[in-house]
């Protein structure tokens, strides 16, 4: 115990600057894979195949192949075709792209599952597309994907670990640096675990659920009925 | 600008259908690992003592919520900290194995709890001891309509085993890499790579959805 404390005391700044890095890839990331998915997964829904199709194309291929395999192409081959990016924007673009496609379907999912109902209704009020979207179906279906983002968002905080695969000197990156000057691999890694539960646990869980519950008082609903 | 090489492509590419192999292999040990190992995770969930049930839905928890790639690497280096060598597959599988356990444990969880409570008075009635009310009576039926959620699984534990490229696992992307390093080009490797993977998850995917609905007619599930 004490000699962990020694090493958090030597090494915790490293970890703190890891987290830093760790919280603006997943911040930046989901703030992609948010807009990402809204816009594709309305996509999914047009009746319009040219607007439909793309959108299945993306999100097919996003959810077929793998995050690792995806961050290594847009790093090592995106710049031969004359795009390159940052290290840094490389890792944020990836992880937003591959959970924005996981997203799109749980916003095409929660919009089909309105019930029908409530576009005719919207419909018969004489509401524009838009106004029915905005005012009508999306904030019901909000409420509806909510506790599946939750458990999206931590999944993409998990997914940021893997951008230390391209330098990005984020949590896990700290912690294999650490790692090899020092050998003490379980306080190394097990240190970076911690910090991941403690984000994952503390702060996206309970913020998750505190936004359901404002949003389903909101919408005038008993939280535990959503 | 590029050029995409041909020729290049179709000799690296025996390399890369063998890593594929690989990858497979792996997917499908971790996976084996991940559903014996869920259902005991699972199954202690619900012995009803408070210590063991507290303890095990804490470490499901904690590791659903931790990246696997740093798991991997804690698995695989913390062995030899404390004499314990394992090899890289070794630690891959334990480590993708627990990991999927965990998600697989709450599969099994929800297709427990979907079993009616009329089955267990049942059971109860006859005089059934705990080992044949679940092997016999309970599991059977809560497997079918958690069927789906486990071929999700399946298919995502194939796409995550580019992770154990990490600890030398000569997968798929470590068998790129070695390639590009090998020959410095990163186009074909990487392509090819991300191709094979939508060759197998893609069909697999639509395997999968008519499994689910022949899984709904065959145990006359209404969706």
């Amino acid at each position: 115990m004490q000699s962990y404390l020694e090493y958090l005391d030597q090494h915790g700044s490293r970890f703190l600057d890891g987290t830093l890095i760790t919280i603006q890839q997943t911040i930046i990331a989901g703030l992609l894979a948010i807009a990402i998915s809204l816009v594709v997964g309305l996509m999914k829904l047009s009746s319009h195949k040219v607007i439909r199709w793309p959108a299945i194309g993306y999100i097919e291929f996003f959810r077929g192949t793998s995050l690792l395999v995806q961050l290594y192409w847009i790093f090592f081959v995106l710049p031969l075709f004359g795009i390159t990016f940052e290290k840094f924007t490389a890792g944020f673009i990836a992880v937003g792209l591959n959970l924005g496609a996981y997203g799109a379907e749980l916003v095409r999912g929660s919009i089909q599952s309105v019930p029908r109902g409530q576009y005719e209704a919207a419909l018969a009020l004489n509401m524009s597309p838009y106004k029915r979207m905005k005012r009508i179906i999306f904030p019901q279906a909000l409420l509806i994907m909510l506790p599946p983002w939750g458990n999206l968002l931590i999944e993409l905080l998990k997914g940021t670990a893997l951008v230390s695969l391209i330098a990005v000197a984020d949590l896990m990156f700290e912690a294999k640096q650490i790692n090899g000057s020092t050998f003490l691999s379980a306080e190394s890694f097990g240190t970076a675990l911690i910090i991941y539960y403690l984000m994952a646990r503390l702060v996206i869980s309970p913020a998750m659920r505190a936004f359901e519950k404002y949003w389903a008082k909101k919408m005038g609903r008993f939280a535990n009925h959503a | 600008m590029l050029e995409w090489k041909w020729a290049y492509s179709l000799e690296i590419l025996p390399r890369l259908l063998s890593a594929a192999v690989n990858t497979l292999i792996a997917a499908g040990i971790g996976y084996l690992i991940a559903l014996v190992v869920g259902l005991v995770f699972a199954l202690l969930q619900r012995t009803g003592v408070r210590p063991v049930t507290f303890i095990v839905r804490e470490i499901v928890e904690f590791i659903r919520s931790t990246p696997l790639v740093v798991q991997i690497f804690f698995v695989f280096y913390v062995g030899p900290q404390f004499g314990i060598r394992l090899s890289p597959w070794a630690s891959g599988m334990i480590a993708i194995g627990l990991h999927y356990a965990s998600y697989l444990s709450e599969v099994y969880r929800a297709g427990l709890d979907n079993v009616p409570k009329g089955q267990w008075e049942a059971c109860k009635a006859l005089n059934l001891n705990p080992v044949k009310t679940y092997f016999r009576i309970i599991i059977p039926q809560a497997i079918p309509p958690s069927l789906p959620a486990m071929g999700n699984y399946l298919i995502s534990i194939f796409k995550d085993t580019p992770m154990l490229s990490v600890i030398g696992v000569a997968e798929l992307v470590h068998t790129a890499t070695t390639i590009g390093t090998e020959t410095y080009r990163y186009v074909e490797p990487y392509t090819l790579v991300g191709l094979i993977f939508l060759a197998i998850s893609l069909p697999a995917a639509f395997g999968l959805r008519r499994f689910e609905a022949w899984v709904a007619r065959y145990f006359g599930m209404t969706k």
